[in-house]
């Protein structure tokens, strides 16, 4: 059932991607939505469902991250920073750790909030730097968060993190153990990021952001505000991991801070690299590809290895291998990935002597 | 003040390989324009092609004599070779054609080898800390009020005799002058008849070298390793050379020296598991406060 429903957004994807006008896209992301809407209805058991949601929010977190490398331009290698974020902040809150149980709906957006304050934080000072300092700078802080969680023992819970979050209600019915509600809840923030995002994309801020990424010189010089553009792009990249983080941890019922290591952050870049940056359903199709290829692919085939053919493989160990693989390839020879995106197509493909 | 002193002496030994490593990212920077990210695990690999060498010679426990020289030589020069062309292959066949490609493609396309490389050594020797051999001996010597192990004295010599090698290339060669050349402005450098691809391809060879040197004294002097070892000892390296002042050999070193030392003083006076966010913090700080850092020259960005 997961490789049904991966297929099928995948297919929806590229029809989008691919027709014209605005109407059909809409009337295809409709028929989309009512799909994946009623498709757990049509059986399929708990775990894919789980896994389902675990997809679902890694297209949030590439939705997201896609504000900043794809539309901005600005390499963030710190992603998961902003995610364990948002993640601790549902933990600390919501879960006798403290005894506080604040609503899972209110954290939802206090922690997108928390989370953008803290792109604003990181990203006021060192945002002036040109990309390859800034792509350290934000690996750094991706380093830096989770050893402060694991470090922090007395507030965090240390290495071992934070167990037994609250389980959200609905109108005062919980989520129970089932995945369910989480694939619905993951469903309406998928949308709420597609609509969010697609609209600054088309934004004056987004224009400003694609004017930046393509000469920030010439931007500059053509009145755009460039720190801060710039900056208004990583705080609202941040908001959208801070918030899957919330779904992500009140899911898992747990947090722990092994759980937002650098891999998470170049997991998420490889799905845009792969699905096409700066193009909505191009980014889509690399979290599927990607998420499935992760959660479902690579434990699957160790199994087969070791059932079918008695050989003992580990192929999940090999995933970082794979996820290298397609970096590498795809920068040698798709740079603008599987759907690329108009005009990120035509940087990558300047003439050499254009850009230096 | 002994404790200090300790500290110092813990901080220039490991401040030794941070260097070492340091140098490999400053002058492919320099040179390439590349923050060559997959550079620690050059270096970790470094260490596990020792490993493998000692393994190979059936040595398992302290060497003496000519079997100290001879044996840990073999592994020595083994590792650094074998570094020296991984970075060299790294180059042709995944850097090489990104050069004129917008700036984080090739920074993109590192993070991928960095992944590969990782995981080939994980594949390798699995994902637990792997010892190694403890083949020096390791008599301490009492200086007044403070005492040095063999090790770090070995540490530090090799360190320091690399980069005096290396200055030497540099600055007295043909191939150092092409080097330096191509840093500067690599079109002109190329229009005067300096082969940019080999030179560049030397650069990464030379950087494979000292991380491949790195790596046999990080094997020998901490006696075990693992997989992602390069990965934040490459963080700190590249910390180090941009401290110095990204580009400049001497600021590397320098730079490393100093990353070992604040690293040391971080773990003695505000715990262990501090020592990561003490110097990544220092990295935010200077490339927000100095991004030039403390030898390195202003250079405006490239239009």
């Amino acid at each position: 059932m997961v490789y049904a429903i991966a297929a099928i957004v995948i297919a929806f994807a590229v029809a989008i991607d691919r027709v014209r006008t605005k109407r059909t896209k809409l009337l295809l992301l409709a028929g989309l939505a009512v799909l994946l809407a009623v498709a757990p209805r049509l059986g399929g058991s708990d775990a894919s469902v789980n896994a389902l949601v675990d997809i679902g929010i890694y297209v949030v977190l590439a939705l997201g991250l896609n504000v900043v490398v794809g539309f901005a331009g600005l390499l963030d290698l710190g992603y998961a920073a902003f995610f364990a974020i948002g993640a601790y902040t549902y933990a600390m809150l919501a879960s006798p750790q403290f005894g506080l149980h604040l609503p899972f709906w209110v954290l939802l957006f206090l922690a997108a909030a928390l989370a953008s304050l803290c792109g604003i934080v990181l990203g006021a000072p060192t945002l002036r730097l040109r990309g390859d300092y800034l792509a350290i700078v934000t690996l750094g802080f991706g380093e830096i968060v989770p050893q402060v969680f694991q470090n922090l023992t007395k507030y965090t819970g240390g290495p071992n993190g934070i167990g037994a979050l609250d389980v959200p209600t609905f109108f005062g019915i919980p989520f129970g153990q089932s995945a369910l509600p989480y694939y619905y809840v993951t469903l309406a923030a998928i949308a709420l990021t597609l609509l969010l995002t697609n609209n600054l994309r088309a934004s004056r801020l987004g224009r400003a952001w694609m004017a930046i990424r393509e000469d920030q010189l010439a931007a500059a010089h053509a009145g755009i505000d460039t720190t801060r553009s710039k900056l208004a792009a990583f705080a609202l990249g941040a908001s959208f991991s801070g918030f899957a983080g919330v779904i992500f941890a009140a899911k898992l019922s747990l947090v722990s801070p092994d759980l937002f290591q650098f891999q998470v952050s170049v997991l998420v870049v490889s799905m845009l690299v792969l699905g096409g940056m700066g193009n909505i359903p191009g980014v889509v199709v690399g979290a599927v590809l990607l998420g499935l290829l992760n959660g479902t692919v690579l434990p699957q085939l160790d199994t087969i290895a070791t059932d079918v053919l008695h050989v003992h493989a580990d192929l999940t160990q090999a995933s970082f291998l794979i996820y290298g693989v397609i970096l590498v390839g795809l920068m040698l020879f798709r740079p603008e990935g599987l759907l690329p995106d108009r005009e990120r197509r035509a940087e990558m493909h300047a003439a050499p002597n254009e850009v230096v | 003040m002994h404790e200090f002193l300790a500290q110092l002496v813990n901080g220039i030994s490991l401040g030794g390989i941070y260097a070492l490593i340091a140098i490999g990212y400053t002058m492919v920077y320099g040179i390439a324009e590349l923050i060559n990210f997959a550079h620690g695990d050059v270096y970790t690999l470094g260490t596990f092609v020792a490993l493998a060498i000692f393994g190979a010679l059936g040595i398992s426990g302290e060497l003496h004599g000519i079997a100290l020289v001879v044996d840990s030589g073999l592994a020595l020069i083994g590792a650094a070779v074998c570094c020296g062309l991984i970075g060299m292959a790294m180059e042709r066949l995944a850097y090489r054609r990104l050069r004129n490609a917008p700036r984080l493609a090739p920074l993109i396309t590192a993070i991928g080898v960095s992944f590969i490389l990782q995981n080939l050594m994980q594949l390798w020797k699995g994902s637990a800390p792997i010892p190694f051999p403890a083949v020096l001996p390791n008599p301490r010597f009492d200086l007044g009020p403070v005492s040095i192990t063999a090790q770090q004295i070995a540490v530090v010599a090799l360190a320091v005799a690399a980069m005096f090698a290396l200055q030497i290339v540099v600055t007295r060669t043909r191939t150092g002058a092409a080097m330096r050349a191509v840093a500067q402005d690599r079109q002109a450098a190329s229009l005067m008849g300096v082969d940019v691809d080999r030179t560049i391809a030397i650069t990464f060879l030379i950087a494979g070298l000292l991380a491949g040197v790195g790596g046999f004294v990080s094997g020998v002097y901490y006696q075990s390793t693992w997989f992602l070892n390069g990965f934040s000892a490459g963080l700190k390296a590249f910390t180090a050379a941009v401290l110095g002042g990204i580009g400049n050999i001497a600021g590397a070193m320098l730079g490393g020296f100093l990353i070992g030392i604040i690293e040391s003083f971080a773990t003695w006076l505000i715990g262990g598991q501090w020592s990561n966010v003490t110097v990544f913090a220092i990295l935010i700080l200077v490339l927000v406060l100095k991004p030039s850092g403390l030898l390195g020259e202003r250079v405006p960005e490239k239009v």
